[in-house]
């Protein structure tokens, strides 16, 4: 009733290939927007944007980076964590050696370097498949961790070993560092992570997505018919590793507001896959999905307890978290292999037809 | 040229120069590598029966040790301790077997490793709730593990040798060589290989794949018993032992991830070399630390060139 899409004439084969298709998805996206970006700000407490809405986000735009090379391009990927860390550390070095520099700037170029290390380590992809590619993208996040251990012009020579975001700020607003507020980081994150997301969905769209999707599906068949296996597989290294980068910078500079080099160590990575997989790859919403659940899961089985007043130490809840949490990722593969978007897509099949099934 | 005659000489020469702590680096190098091999054998099993990579093996190690530690924390008599944790690792098994792979079968890969991944969560929660997350010492005394350590002198130099590494060594060999012969030699083995070699074939003379996974995966329980003892007299028991199975998939890479005689060979030269890497050139050169990734690097260099690894099958692709 509410979800029909009868009526909705389409005259044009752009028009049926449009974003939305259907009134009532844009209807939805707006009103999605409209929480995002008026609500939540308005009602949201400081505890609230530093445990869920600013690192929500930023998950998922991680796993955004990560979807794109393992869902769309179908080569997985186990490192993605170290390639957050070489954005985060990029970032830290320009914003230390060009001050004047403009954060949100500085943050999207920082996914550049990322991206070129992406290619480096994607370079073995063109010979190496399934697992013995997934054990292979180890080496970078294995390798990775332990420069920025040990290459001390990274974090610029401090005994720590740590790096530590300063005061930034545009326009006299701060943006990061201790004196930042959480509201202006969470406007920044958001306008960032929107700005990629809707890069990333026409992208998967376009011409390069669909390459993707081909050398997914069968990469001799899709080298049969012209493409160029290479360049699918180096861009989508590319495209990955930097919004996976973008996602690193922000991760140090609008919610941690330090780092040290095991910070970017492998759970990180395997936490970024969970939010994809379980999110559902090869979807873009999947990756928002995912991160609501994966980031706030934890959150509220923190909570719970204390609300039911069960009395049980916090070292408990994160073990029983860390079992629930395992248990869950089990549940899910179980049910629905395809992820959560596939929920969504099977709720809309339904909605289309209710209340009248017949 | 400094840097150059780093890399290519001084090496060379203080090898030459001290013989007798080069064949002791080996002789570490050899101890680590013969436990990489039996972790990768594991692995191997694992895959080769049912396409599954299996990450939980590391957790399973520390899970095995820290069951044994704690049934012997509760007064039970060690060896007894040892033949109760058997049992929890097939209870183990046949619980994987039952909850988690069975509604997964036919799944794509990916699916399964990820649920490996969750059962590795699940283990870890599981374990910090029974046992606490603090590091424990191995019972080495009580399972009459020696502690000396015998001193050769290669020519005029000093090689120690521990007896617990030798011990580690020898039972290694014995398993690995209990393992071939239980896989060449008896009908249960055979059936592994077969259901290795093609599913379909060997489900249609009747094999099993129920037993058979629950089988591999207590095997793979038995090896990480034997690991967690081996690796937990050397650094104490804790959470920290779950490193040793990411050490176990470069061998895996080199090796090939369908082959047993890979898995051994693949784990004795990642050991040796990522040992002689990190004292000749690792600690002079590059700030030392470098086995967290040398042998993931040395792995992915043989694999440009042979993209199955050393021993792998040959990846024939048609459309």
């Amino acid at each position: 009733m509410l979800y029909r899409t009868a009526g909705q004439y389409k005259t044009s084969y752009e028009a049926d290939q449009a974003l939305f298709p259907v009134r009532q998805d844009a209807v939805l996206l707006g009103i999605i927007l409209l929480f995002v970006w008026v609500i939540f700000p308005l009602t949201a407490s400081e505890f609230t944007f530093q445990t869920l809405l600013i690192p929500i986000l930023i998950y998922s735009l991680a796993a955004l980076g990560l979807n794109i090379l393992t869902g769309y391009a179908g080569q997985l990927s186990l490192g993605t964590a170290a390639f957050m860390g070489v954005g985060a550390y990029a970032c830290y070095k320009m914003i230390t050696i060009m001050p004047w520099m403009n954060p949100i700037v500085a943050i999207l170029l920082s996914g550049f370097f990322s991206a070129g290390v992406g290619v480096m380590f994607g370079i073995p992809s063109l010979r190496i498949k399934g697992f013995y590619l997934a054990i292979a993208t180890l080496a970078a996040q294995f390798f990775l961790v332990w420069l920025f251990e040990k290459w001390a012009w990274l974090y610029n020579y401090n005994a720590s070993g740590a790096i530590q975001v300063p005061n930034l700020d545009i326009f006299g607003l701060y943006v990061s560092g201790p004196q930042a507020d959480s509201i202006v980081q969470y406007y920044v994150v958001l306008f960032i992570v929107s700005l990629l997301t809707w890069l990333c969905i026409n992208l998967t769209r376009g011409t390069l997505g669909r390459t993707w999707k081909a050398t997914r599906d069968m990469d001799i068949a899709a080298e049969l018919i012209g493409i160029n296996l290479m360049r699918s597989k180096l861009t989508a290294f590319a495209i990955s590793s930097y919004v996976v980068g973008v996602a690193g910078a922000l991760f140090v500079f609008m919610w941690r507001g330090a780092a040290e080099p095991n910070l970017f160590d492998i759970p990180l990575s395997f936490r970024i896959l969970f939010i994809a997989i379980i999110g559902g790859l090869g979807s873009i919403m999947g990756n928002y999905l995912g991160a609501i659940l994966i980031v706030g899961l934890p959150v509220v089985l923190n909570l719970l307890p204390e609300t039911l007043g069960i009395p049980i130490s916090s070292s408990m809840v994160e073990h029983l978290n860390i079992m629930i949490v395992g248990s869950l990722i089990v549940f899910f593969l179980i049910v629905e292999p395809h992820g959560l978007a596939q929920l969504w897509r099977l709720l809309r099949e339904k909605l289309i037809l209710w209340p009248f099934p017949y | 040229m400094d840097l150059l005659n780093q890399i290519f000489i001084a090496p060379f020469v203080d090898m030459v120069a001290a013989p007798d702590f080069l064949l002791q680096v080996l002789w570490e190098g050899l101890v680590s590598g013969v436990l990489y091999a039996l972790i990768a054998l594991g692995f191997v099993l694992i895959y080769r029966s049912s396409r599954i990579f299996n990450f939980a093996q590391g957790i399973m190690v520390v899970f095995a040790a820290l069951t044994l530690v704690g049934l012997h924390a509760m007064g039970i008599p060690a060896w007894i301790s040892v033949i109760l944790t058997l049992g929890v690792m097939f209870v183990l098994a046949v619980s994987i077997e039952r909850i988690v792979l069975r509604p997964l079968v036919g799944q794509p890969d990916i699916i399964l490793f990820m649920a490996t991944i969750g059962i590795t969560l699940f283990l870890i929660g599981l374990g910090e709730i029974i046992f606490g997350g603090e590091n424990k010492q191995m019972i080495s005394a009580e399972l009459g593990i020696p502690t000396g350590d015998t001193v050769l002198e290669p020519w005029g130099g000093l090689l120690i040798l521990q007896h617990l590494d030798i011990t580690v060594v020898g039972v290694a060999v014995v398993l690995v060589g209990a393992l071939l012969a239980f896989l060449n030699y008896t009908q249960m083995g055979r059936a592994i290989r077969a259901l290795g070699d093609d599913h379909q074939a060997a489900l249609s003379v009747g094999i099993s794949l129920q037993t058979i996974w629950v089988l591999v995966w207590f095997i793979a329980g038995i090896i990480a018993l034997v690991t967690g003892i081996a690796w937990g007299a050397r650094a104490g028991v804790s959470f920290a032992l779950e490193v040793i199975a990411y050490k176990a998939l470069p061998v895996l890479m080199l090796g090939g991830l369908e082959s047993i005689t890979g898995a051994i060979i693949g784990g004795l030269m990642i050991g040796l070399s990522e040992k002689l890497f990190e004292i000749y050139w690792g600690q002079p050169i590059l700030g030392g630390n470098t086995e967290t990734w040398f042998a993931f690097v040395l792995a992915l260099i043989v694999l440009l060139f042979r993209p199955q690894g050393l021993f792998g099958e040959r990846i024939i692709e048609r459309v």
